[in-house]
């Protein structure tokens, strides 16, 4: 919202410059803005008033002015705007002007013809941004008279932006009582003359429900000049809150809106039939709203009705066909209080918003209504002429007061500070607020009408704390009773997970949570995603159901920037929707493209592979990593060949290998990358270490190679090693695979190493030799492996 | 028979300074010193002299050949010397290349922060909670004084999944709620975490990520709040950072105040919002709120790291540019 500071001054004047009434209202909970309400004061210009206007001898589109300018004597200008005519009254740059364009105005000559300076429209005062013709004023304007004076324009526009609780200050009324209240000064009620009823008119007025509707007040206003204008004064305060003017009387409704903060309406009253209704909507019902839009009603709107139907959505906008026009030459004026539930629902649905909707949403003064339509009426009266007929009124003639106790111990108790009573009870009586002492340090106030949003205690602390200053409430250290908690020893953190990958060359990324789901279509077809009902775009649509979506995005940005070697990782949320239930599981996911290592001079380049980002795995599984297998198995994402489900005790964890040549074709890039899926709900368990005894004797290495079928896997040849190598056997593990015409097609030749030792003797060569033959003997049988000599 | 001696010596001395090889010089050895060498063949004369004479003689050999056997000690300790120079000299490498293998990873600016904001709220005492990022209305508005009908549910834009009846969460309160709803107080917690809202261009990210705090015992105070907050910027910034609460509303905290912090040039900038737990939240979760007061706040982590390391563009934080993320090694 935006208000002219001449104008709240009107209303309240505290000793103070807009930037300390700005401070104190930001440091009260309202957070504004001051912008000049014009960017430069335009200097030597005046009203003019155009004597008369000929035709320019060489020029069709000119005209040669005379123009008064209070001096006596006339200035001849030339002018091409299409709307000067005699008798009107015009602001006038003359000889020497500054505009606020910077324009300096000179004697001139145009075609030929002397033009003694500039006659203005509102954009060359930089009072719009755009505008056709010359800027008209009001007839009663006087000649001469500065147009910065005239207009008012040594001002500044309040730019607002007021928090939902605080309807009560969406006006200048409004705006002054917080003023008043935080600068402990009066509020300065302008004497606004008292509407004089002369007709005696009136339309029936009903409310259905007063819960929606607590009062509804309105008045026939008839005999309305057409020719009537807004006056400048008013068209400028209107614009410096940036509204457009309309019509006389649309534009008094939001003037006194603007003053006092009640929504007014003004319909045609020959337009309307039979009675007033206030009742929610028929399902069915249809209603064209001044914007043109036809609305079907099923929600039980609340509606303003005739007998012909309804007339206007309540408290949001008004129907198009019952509208004022030029033409209008009798209203009916409606000042009425909507409960904010009733409007709020109606806005939202039809994504309708309005001034007035903006208001009753926050909640408007029930207390306000007949003083409103008052001051409109009597504005009506003054500027378009009409006479004033009787207020009929439905609904409650007074709301209902509001008490509220407040303790003064649970005061400073939730403050942590001591506001003396005294204190406390001017600050409140500050706000209208009407304190009355009972026993035990206790109060019962009385909440003024127009505060909705102070129903409970804390309401009122908050309040009192606003008013003494946040600033004033002394921080204040304290000794937290807190028992330290501390995670498990054999719970793994991702933050630890984090810290080995990071340490390992890896870069952490952060992707968006929702990502194209196509992209994850084609590297999860069998997971199902969960959609945004609302997304920002299609292509971030489906929340994402594996990370990998996310660093494939990464990686191509980063190799669209000429960087071909990553290893980027990412932890994060994964969603999916299994049969209508949302489940999170939480990952840590890697890609690796690229190098081995980075490029360099000591060591031959190669592409990064499966078992690179295998030990990256080890690594982070440690150390439990000997609890974790890898099996050759599919993902739709990995390549067949080269992929590997990771279980651990029997439950699948994660997922490694290379891309899938099919997604590599579609993304169309000749790198193929290494990629990872962890899900880390299953890998954060590990164990408290328990210390093993060291052996004190020596430990002795047998190599053997074995022949096997390519089908033959390592873990298969270390598990029978395992299995028959007797307790002595401490570690076995490949040392060299060879492949090539001594060991035949199809096969391939695994050196693999054995580690024995005791607790309790050195080994002979005996001992080692008789374990060795029962593990070549259990390969030679079990995986028909041959022994190479 | 001397004059010959000294003639020997004087050419051993000869021929083992001019030795350059360890191979020379051990055949000089053999020649000279070995069983057939020229001086011990001296000795075989000892046999045809007498006396004085052949105790004289025999002195003198010995001296002439620990003298020889001296010289070529001492030569082949300086050509072992050089021999090693040489060596070292050859083996010599350029230690201003690069080291071989992989350099350090790192984390996300986002990730470091976060580390940083829960170390702090650590040592205060804060213990770090985490919760679901998919919520339903109950834990994600109604349980925080959002009702259905109410203007400030349109101050949160929100992304609405599974048919409207789930949303993604718009601040991470909801595992507030959720920790309230098991735990009784006192309750001492962070929550950081990613939280969503329908709205994206330059200063705004659909994404972001928050740090909430709650404290909920018995007699907690806006003052204990103020201290915190003061206490926490001040150590993340490393200064003593100014703090200014300011009255605000937000359904969920009586009184709500705007968190502004003032930077080095004087400034106050905006970095969350704090107030004391709304007794309708107690109420919802099942804490009496007259026996309990509590505090809350919320902070935009993307915000303190942009203060914190001078990041003048939100976006660069989610497009994972490596030029970006490797200043944060």
């Amino acid at each position: 919202m935006k208000l002219s500071e001449n104008w709240l001054r009107e209303w309240v004047n505290p000793n103070a410059p807009i930037q300390k009434i700005a401070h104190r209202l930001i440091m009260g909970g309202l957070e504004l803005e001051i912008e000049p309400a014009v960017d430069t004061l335009p200097e030597g210009v005046v009203v003019g008033c155009i004597v008369s206007a000929e035709k320019h001898p060489q020029a069709d589109r000119l005209q040669v002015c005379d123009v008064d300018v209070g001096t006596g004597e006339t200035l001849q200008i030339v002018c091409g705007a299409p709307n000067a005519r005699p008798g009107i009254k015009v602001p006038c740059a003359r000889v020497g002007a500054r505009l606020p364009g910077g324009m300096e105005i000179t004697q001139a000559k145009l075609r030929g013809v002397d033009s003694a300076g500039m006659l203005c429209s509102a954009k060359e005062l930089s009072l719009s941004d755009k505008s056709d013709g010359l800027l008209e004023l009001d007839t009663q304007a006087k000649p001469g008279q500065p147009i910065t004076e005239y207009l008012n324009l040594q001002d500044n526009v309040l730019n607002l932006e007021i928090t939902p609780n605080r309807g009560d200050c969406l006006s200048v009324l409004g705006l002054a009582r917080d003023v008043a209240a935080l600068f402990d000064v009066n509020l300065k009620r302008p004497n606004l003359p008292a509407a004089v009823v002369v007709g005696d008119q009136r339309l029936r007025v009903d409310v259905e429900d007063v819960e929606t509707c607590p009062t509804y007040s309105g008045r026939i206003i008839s005999k309305i000049r057409s020719t009537a204008r807004t006056p400048d004064w008013m068209r400028e305060r209107l614009r410096r809150s940036g509204l457009r003017c309309i019509n006389p009387v649309v534009d008094i409704t939001n003037y006194v809106m603007l003053e006092l903060g009640q929504p007014l309406h003004a319909f045609d009253r020959d337009k309307l039939r039979g009675s007033i209704g206030v009742r929610r909507a028929r399902a069915g019902e249809q209603i064209t709203v001044l914007t043109g839009e036809a609305l079907s009603l099923n929600h039980g709107e609340l509606l303003i009705t005739d007998d012909s139907g309804p007339i206007a959505l309540a408290g949001v906008m008004g129907g198009k066909d019952s509208g004022v026009t030029e033409t209008t030459t009798t209203i009916f004026l409606e000042s009425a209080c909507f409960a904010p539930t009733a409007i709020i629902g109606t806005a939202r649905r039809h994504k309708l918003t309005s001034d007035a909707s903006y208001r009753y949403e926050r909640g408007v003064d029930p207390a306000l209504h007949r003083t409103a339509i008052d001051r409109a009426s009597q504005l009506i009266a003054e500027i378009c002429g009409g006479e004033i007929h009787p207020i009929a009124q439905a609904g409650r003639t007074q709301p209902d007061p509001i008490s509220i106790r407040l303790r003064h111990a649970r005061l400073n108790d939730l403050l942590g500070c001591e506001i003396p009573a005294k204190r406390v009870e001017a600050l409140l009586a500050r706000l209208n607020i009407v304190t009355r002492n009972e026993v035990g340090g206790v109060w019962l106030t009385r909440i003024p009408s127009y505060r909705y949003d102070l129903r409970i205690e804390v309401d009122l602390i908050e309040e009192v704390a606003r008013l003494h200053g946040y600033d004033d409430i002394p921080a204040r250290p304290y000794a937290a009773a807190l028992a330290p908690s501390r995670p498990p020893e054999s719970r793994r953190t991702l933050d630890g997970a984090r810290a080995v990958l990071s340490a390992r060359g890896w870069q952490e990324t952060i992707s968006l949570a929702f990502v194209d789901p196509s992209l994850q279509t084609l590297l999860a077809p069998d997971t199902p995603s969960v959609k945004l009902d609302n997304p920002i775009a299609e292509n971030l649509s489906a929340m994402r159901t594996t990370l990998w979506p996310g660093l494939i995005q990464s990686w191509l940005h980063n190799r669209q920037r000429q960087i071909n070697r990553m290893r980027l990782y990412e932890t994060g949320v994964c969603f999916a929707d299994i049969d209508g239930t949302v489940h999170e599981t939480s990952r840590i996911s890697g890609l690796a493209v690229g190098n081995a290592i980075p490029e360099q001079w000591g060591a031959p380049d190669r592409p990064v592979d499966f078992y690179d980002v295998k030990a990256e795995l080890t690594a982070l599984f440690a150390p439990d990593d000997a609890e974790y297998r890898f099996e050759a198995s599919t993902n739709p994402a990995l390549h067949p060949g080269r992929c590997a489900r990771i279980l651990r005790g029997g439950q699948t964890v994660g997922w490694l290998g290379e891309l899938h040549p099919r997604v590599v074709q579609h993304l169309d890039v000749p790198q193929v990358p290494v990629l990872f899926e962890i899900d880390w709900s299953a890998v954060a368990s590990t164990r408290v270490p328990a210390a093993q005894a060291l052996s004190e004797f020596p430990s002795s290495r047998r190599d053997l190679a074995v022949v096997v079928d390519e089908a033959v896997t390592a873990d298969q040849l270390l598990d029978c090693i395992r299995a028959a190598g007797g307790t002595q056997l401490r570690r076995a593990f490949v040392f060299d695979i060879y492949r090539g015409e001594a060991v035949g097609n199809a096969c391939k030749s695994v050196a693999l190493g054995l580690i024995f030792n005791d607790y309790s003797r050195t080994l002979t060569v005996e001992d080692i030799d008789a374990a060795t033959a029962d593990v070549v003997g259990s390969l030679t049988q079990q995986l028909r492996a041959v022994i190479r000599q | 028979m001397t004059d010959q001696l000294e003639q020997l010596l004087q050419s051993a001395q000869t021929a083992v300074s001019t030795a350059t090889e360890s191979r020379v010089l051990e055949q000089l050895r053999v020649d000279l010193l070995g069983k057939k060498g020229s001086i011990t063949e001296q000795m075989k004369q000892l046999g045809t002299l007498q006396g004085y004479e052949r105790k004289a003689f025999g002195e003198r050999i010995n001296k002439v050949k620990s003298a020889v056997a001296e010289l070529i000690e001492a030569r082949a300790r300086t050509l072992a010397d050089a021999d090693l120079q040489a060596k070292l000299a050859a083996e010599r490498i350029d230690v201003t290349l690069p080291g071989r293998g992989d350099s350090s990873g790192g984390l996300h600016p986002i990730t470091r922060t976060i580390n940083r904001m829960r170390q702090l709220f650590g040592e205060l005492g804060f213990e770090s909670v985490e919760g679901p990022e998919i919520e339903d209305d109950f834990h994600n508005f109604t349980a925080l004084n959002i009702p259905e009908l109410h203007p400030a549910r349109a101050m949160q834009d929100t992304f609405y999944v599974m048919n409207a009846v789930r949303v993604l969460r718009t601040h991470t309160s909801p595992v507030q709620i959720r920790t309230m709803q098991q735990r009784q107080p006192p309750i001492r917690i962070i929550c950081p975490g990613r939280v969503f809202r329908c709205d994206s261009d330059r200063t705004h990210s659909p994404m972001f990520h928050q740090v909430e705090g709650l404290y909920v015992a018995e007699k907690v105070t806006f003052a204990d709040m103020k201290y915190d907050l003061q206490m926490f910027h001040s150590r993340f910034f490393e200064r003593e950072v100014e703090v200014r609460l300011r009255p605000s509303f937000f359904p969920f905290t009586e009184p709500s105040a705007e968190m502004d912090i003032k930077d080095e040039k004087g400034r106050w900038l905006e970095v969350g919002g704090c107030g004391m737990v709304h007794p309708k939240v107690f109420e919802a979760v099942g804490i009496d709120p007259e026996r309990y007061t509590g505090y809350a706040f919320g902070m935009g982590v993307e915000r303190l790291a942009m203060l914190r390391y001078g990041v003048d563009d939100l976006r660069l934080f989610f497009n994972n540019d490596m030029r970006f993320l490797e200043q944060f090694k």
